[in-house]
């Protein structure tokens, strides 16, 4: 439901989003050609895809399943028939005259997505999931006068995931897709990979004043990143409040988006619309889905994220931001899970996620997958932090052998380093003793009330000790001490 | 050496070849080479071929006799077919091209055989046998099937054997003229709204369409997917069963092909009906006749040809019902709603992009499609797609398309109906015998309202026949209609064959031949 909106300029934002993830079939969707990316041109076009005279359509099974997967984790209704159409208009890439999509009926019917913004639980509610073809690719560049077609995507299988117009902000738009984005990814139905284009969205916009009734939209195309999205958002939102404000109505058309400049601009207006003549595609049986088939697909479903997420805040006792971010994809939660087993202390295991290795893999641009670390080695790092063995400026410098490929053992790095914390609590008394007889003016500014004055002191025992002493063991005895 | 002196070979029907190959009696080489100086030495060509190739049907002779040899084969092995050029045959493998009578895919080459051709030649796959019909050539029809005269084709209007100064009917003009004219056993056709039976009709031969799903569309060039149909075409019921028993089946290549075990129409068709005698063999069998498609305006020569071929069928044991088909004349706008709005989309792809015919010059992207179609397409493939892209357009659609897909199913409903108290339905196949070339001008409404007895049949999917029932007007054949429940072709031959060992219609040539 929509929450209460911030105003821009006393307007109130109005998106709804259409995104296409590419569904992650080995073959194309209505024929066996091979939906691999990067191949040389026309190279995975077979006769069905280069519509050939006489070739047939024949529906990949594995597509629909992927589709009733993404319908079962968003709660909606998986319909026992929907019908595929035919969407025609002539373009040099679309070989047969005709996209194959699903219009009036399509497989996936309502349902809602769930994420967290600005520390708050959002739902945007969804407007129902098609499955379509993807058409091949129109290449402008490098061809004197000319045009050149590659039809290795063409036929390519899509899900069409249509939201509700429930999100009044560019951010929520885009939390709204960070968590679509993430759920594909983690039921295995798309790679998501927005630089090859398996993942983009088409963000509708209006604005309109509080109370009013919705303003027209426009439609920004193919946008194939999150920034892209905000910026795409932020300027459209400008730009029809400007509109407004001079007196100037909006008239309904479809945008694009230049990254290059963050503006947007008309493709075409409803005017110049296509009459696309959808009707039933007769090579195509309406499309049956059986319970049988359902619940076959739900057996096998993995653990939602927002379920891992709840199961995370109740066993583990983790706060809610810390469980969404070990639960961004399945990769990251199975990383944290075992980290979390092999040294028992999961809000310290989460830390370590979101802390230090998050910050190297994004250094190093790998996914979780391809850390050199692995999880029993951070566990073990864990372990020697818990219990007092190494300070958390030790445990860094052993992240870090570890990170580079130390084949040695946690412990063996941390004897090799000398990074072992002082736990002899006699040898440390005797150079707290030592501090205090050395700095002895410390000891009276602290005596006449200053705090700063007794964290020097703890410096010099640190110091005193080559880092090895444990701090808070040493500030304990120096109260004591001084006491 | 042929030891068979008491009939040229070119007279030999499907069964007859296959039996006589079997024996050894006569070589597919020898029948392929008399059939090819036959057409070659013709002096008043038909139209009906549009490509040969001696050097690709002597080669599969070749390997059908090799085949014969080694004592393998079926009952087709060896024996001549020649294809509707609707149906894709494969290049290099056949060397002949794949038009569909239109001049946007002139000389077009498929890199594969539709499922029917490769199904009746040598296999759909390699290491599998096909029925091992060698390939005479590919027959003319109307431009993508659209007509009932076959005068339609970019490649010149096909004739009737039976009056040269006539039409052999449409869109398998030239495979129904080329059987008729014996220059080949057999041909394949395709039924769209009639394209099978009216031109057998015409023609005088044995033409059956099976109920929708029978046999494979694929690598046929579609016209309406919903509709189309392929089926054989032949000189009797017999040999109609014996190709379609090797035509038809599931194909995983089309989704809309039934999923059915592989059926023996043949020897279906020769077990004796339950209770039938040597004098009745269709003793049992209830024949009903829709009153609409005896109307009163029917010619009185196709009526009596006709009521005569039922009286034969009468005397065979049949019981004559009446039956009624109330919707049968709001079969022609339906269908000419339905196959022109699905026409309209399957003929987007002939678009000058890929393959086929694009114009020579042109300004843009806009100006090429525009100038592409409009030299490729001919007039009556223009006015389906016009009418097509019309009732399939926002504003429309609910008016034209979904109403006639509302009648189309309450077409299907009647002839549920009807079925409760026959198991056949019979009728003439076209109002009239075949017009002369040239005859209907320039109205296109006349070859569409002739439609109207066979379109019944095609919007409700099921099985339809035309089986010869002697001459009408002019010394010109009339056809009965047949239309079975669905699946039930193996009840419609047994009927036909029963018919034909009976009488002598289908024997009959024309003068000359």
């Amino acid at each position: 439901m929509p929450s209460t909106p911030a105003l821009i300029r006393g307007f109130e934002v109005v998106i709804g989003l259409e995104t296409h993830a590419q569904l992650s079939t080995v073959s194309k969707i209505f024929s066996g050609a091979s939906t691999a990316f990067g191949a040389a041109p026309n190279t995975q076009a077979c006769a069905v895809d280069l519509a050939l005279p006489g070739t047939l359509p024949v529906m990949n099974r594995g597509a629909v399943e992927r589709a009733i997967r993404l319908g079962l984790a968003v709660g909606a209704r998986v319909a026992p028939l929907s019908i595929f159409a035919r969407k025609n208009y002539f373009y040099p890439d679309l070989p047969k005259g005709y996209q194959i999509s699903q219009y009036e009926i399509p497989v996936v019917q309502g349902g809602r997505v769930d994420f967290v913004l600005d520390g708050k639980a959002r739902s945007v509610r969804m407007t129902r999931a098609h499955l379509e073809e993807d058409a091949g690719k129109s290449l402008h560049e490098g061809y004197q006068g000319q045009t050149g077609i590659d039809l290795n995507r063409a036929g390519t299988p899509l899900l069409e995931i249509v939201s509700e117009p429930d999100m009044r902000s560019s951010a929520e738009a885009v939390e709204y897709a960070k968590a679509l984005h993430t759920l594909v990814v983690w039921l295995g139905i798309c790679d998501g990979n927005m630089q090859e284009g398996s993942f983009r969205c088409d963000a509708n916009v209006s604005v309109r004043r509080p109370g009013e009734a919705l303003g027209t939209r426009r439609e920004v195309k193919n946008l194939n990143s999150f920034r892209f999205l905000q910026q795409a958002i932020d300027f459209e939102v400008q730009w029809q409040i400007d509109r407004i404000e001079d007196g100037l109505a909006i008239e309904q058309a479809t945008v694009l988006f230049n990254p290059d400049t963050g503006e947007t601009r008309a493709m075409r207006s409803k005017e110049d619309a296509h009459d696309y003549r959808y009707f039933p595609d007769p090579d195509l049986p309406p499309l049956l889905i059986a319970p049988e088939w359902v619940e076959r697909v739900r057996a096998a479903m993995p653990e939602l994220p927002a379920l891992m997420s709840a199961r995370f805040q109740r066993d583990d006792g983790l706060p809610a931001d810390d469980a969404a971010m070990m639960t961004q994809s399945q990769a990251f939660a199975r990383y944290y899970e075992l980290v979390r087993d092999g040294c028992g202390q999961p809000k310290l295991a989460a830390n370590w996620l979101m802390g230090e290795l998050s910050k190297r893999l994004n250094a190093e641009g790998l996914s979780i997958d391809a850390a050199p670390l692995p999880p029993d080695a951070l566990a073990a790092l864990i372990r020697r932090v818990a219990d007092g063995t190494l300070s958390n400026n030790g445990a860094r410098q052993v992240f870090d052998a570890l990170w580079l490929g130390g084949s040695a053992g946690v412990d063996a790095l941390i004897e090799a380093k000398g990074l072992k914390q002082m736990d002899d609590a006699d040898a440390l008394g005797r150079i707290v003793d030592e501090v205090i007889a050395a700095n002895a003016r410390s000891v009276e500014e602290f005596r006449a009330g200053k705090d700063k004055a007794f964290n020097a002191l703890v410096g010099q025992v640190m110091k005193a000790s080559k880092g090895k002493a444990n701090p808070a063991q040493a500030s304990e005895l120096l109260r004591s001490r001084l006491g | 050496m042929s030891f068979l002196p008491d009939r040229e070979l070119h007279h030999l029907g499907v069964a007859e070849l296959g039996r006589a190959m079997q024996a050894r009696q006569v070589s597919s080489v020898e029948v392929a080479l008399h059939l090819l100086t036959q057409l070659a030495a013709q002096t008043q060509p038909l139209g009906a071929f549009l490509a040969t190739s001696a050097e690709l049907t002597l080669a599969q002779a070749r390997l059908a006799d090799a085949t014969l040899a080694r004592g393998e084969g079926g009952p087709l092995t060896g024996v001549p077919v020649a294809h509707k050029d609707i149906f894709a045959t494969s290049f290099p493998a056949s060397g002949l091209p794949t038009t569909a009578g239109s001049k946007i895919l002139a000389g077009y080459q498929s890199p594969f055989d539709a499922t029917v051709v490769a199904r009746l030649g040598s296999g759909e796959r390699a290491g599998e046998a096909g029925a091992g019909m060698v390939t005479l050539g590919k027959l003319n029809c109307d431009e993508f099937a659209m007509g009932s005269a076959n005068e339609n084709s970019a490649y010149g209007p096909v004739k009737n054997p039976w009056d040269l100064q006539r039409v052999p009917g449409g869109s398998s003009g030239g495979s129904a003229a080329a059987v008729a004219a014996r220059l080949v056993p057999a041909a394949t056709g395709t039924d769209t709204g009639g394209s099978i039976r009216q031109p057998a009709s015409f023609c005088g031969i044995t033409g059956i369409k099976p109920t929708y799903g029978v046999c494979s569309r694929y690598g046929m060039v579609a016209f309406a997917s919903s509709l189309d149909q392929a089926g054989p075409m032949a000189r009797s019921a017999e040999d109609c069963a014996l190709l379609l028993s090797a035509m038809s089946g599931f194909d995983e290549r089309d989704s809309t092909s039934a999923e059915r075990p592989p059926q023996d129409f043949h020897a279906q068709m020769l077990l004796p009906r339950e209770g039938a005698s040597a004098g009745r063999p269709l003793a049992g069998l209830r024949i009903g006749l829709p009153r609409e498609f005896f109307p009163a305006a029917l010619a009185a020569d196709v009526n009596g040809a006709v009521r005569g071929a039922l009286a034969e069928l009468e005397r065979l044991g049949a019981t004559l019902v009446d039956v009624s088909l109330p919707r049968t004349e709001l079969s022609i706008p339906v269908y000419y709603i339905i196959a022109p709005a699905e026409a309209s989309s399957n003929l987007s792809r002939f678009d000058g992009v890929k393959f086929g015919h694009r114009a020579a010059q042109y300004t843009d992207l806009m100006d090429m499609y525009k100038k592409t179609r409009a030299e490729g397409f001919g007039a009556e493939v223009k006015r389906r797609i016009m009418i097509g892209a019309y009732v399939l357009s926002h504003g429309y659609y609910d008016a034209y398309y979904l109403q006639a897909q509302k009648l189309r199913r309450m077409i299907a409903d009647d002839f549920q109906q009807c079925f409760k108290d026959c198991d056949l339905i019979a009728g003439p196949v076209a109002p009239t015998v075949a017009w002369k070339l040239g005859e209907q001008g320039d109205d296109p409404l006349q070859p569409y309202l002739a439609d109207i007895f066979t379109l019944p049949a095609s919007l409700a999917g099921l099985p339809g026949m035309s089986v010869p029932a002697g001459t009408g007007a002019h010394g010109m054949p009339v056809g009965l209609q047949l239309i079975g429940n669905y699946f039930t072709e193996a009840t419609l031959l047994h009927a036909a064959h029963a018919l034909q060992l009976a009488t002598d219609f289908h024997t009959r040539t024309p003068n000359g031949l």
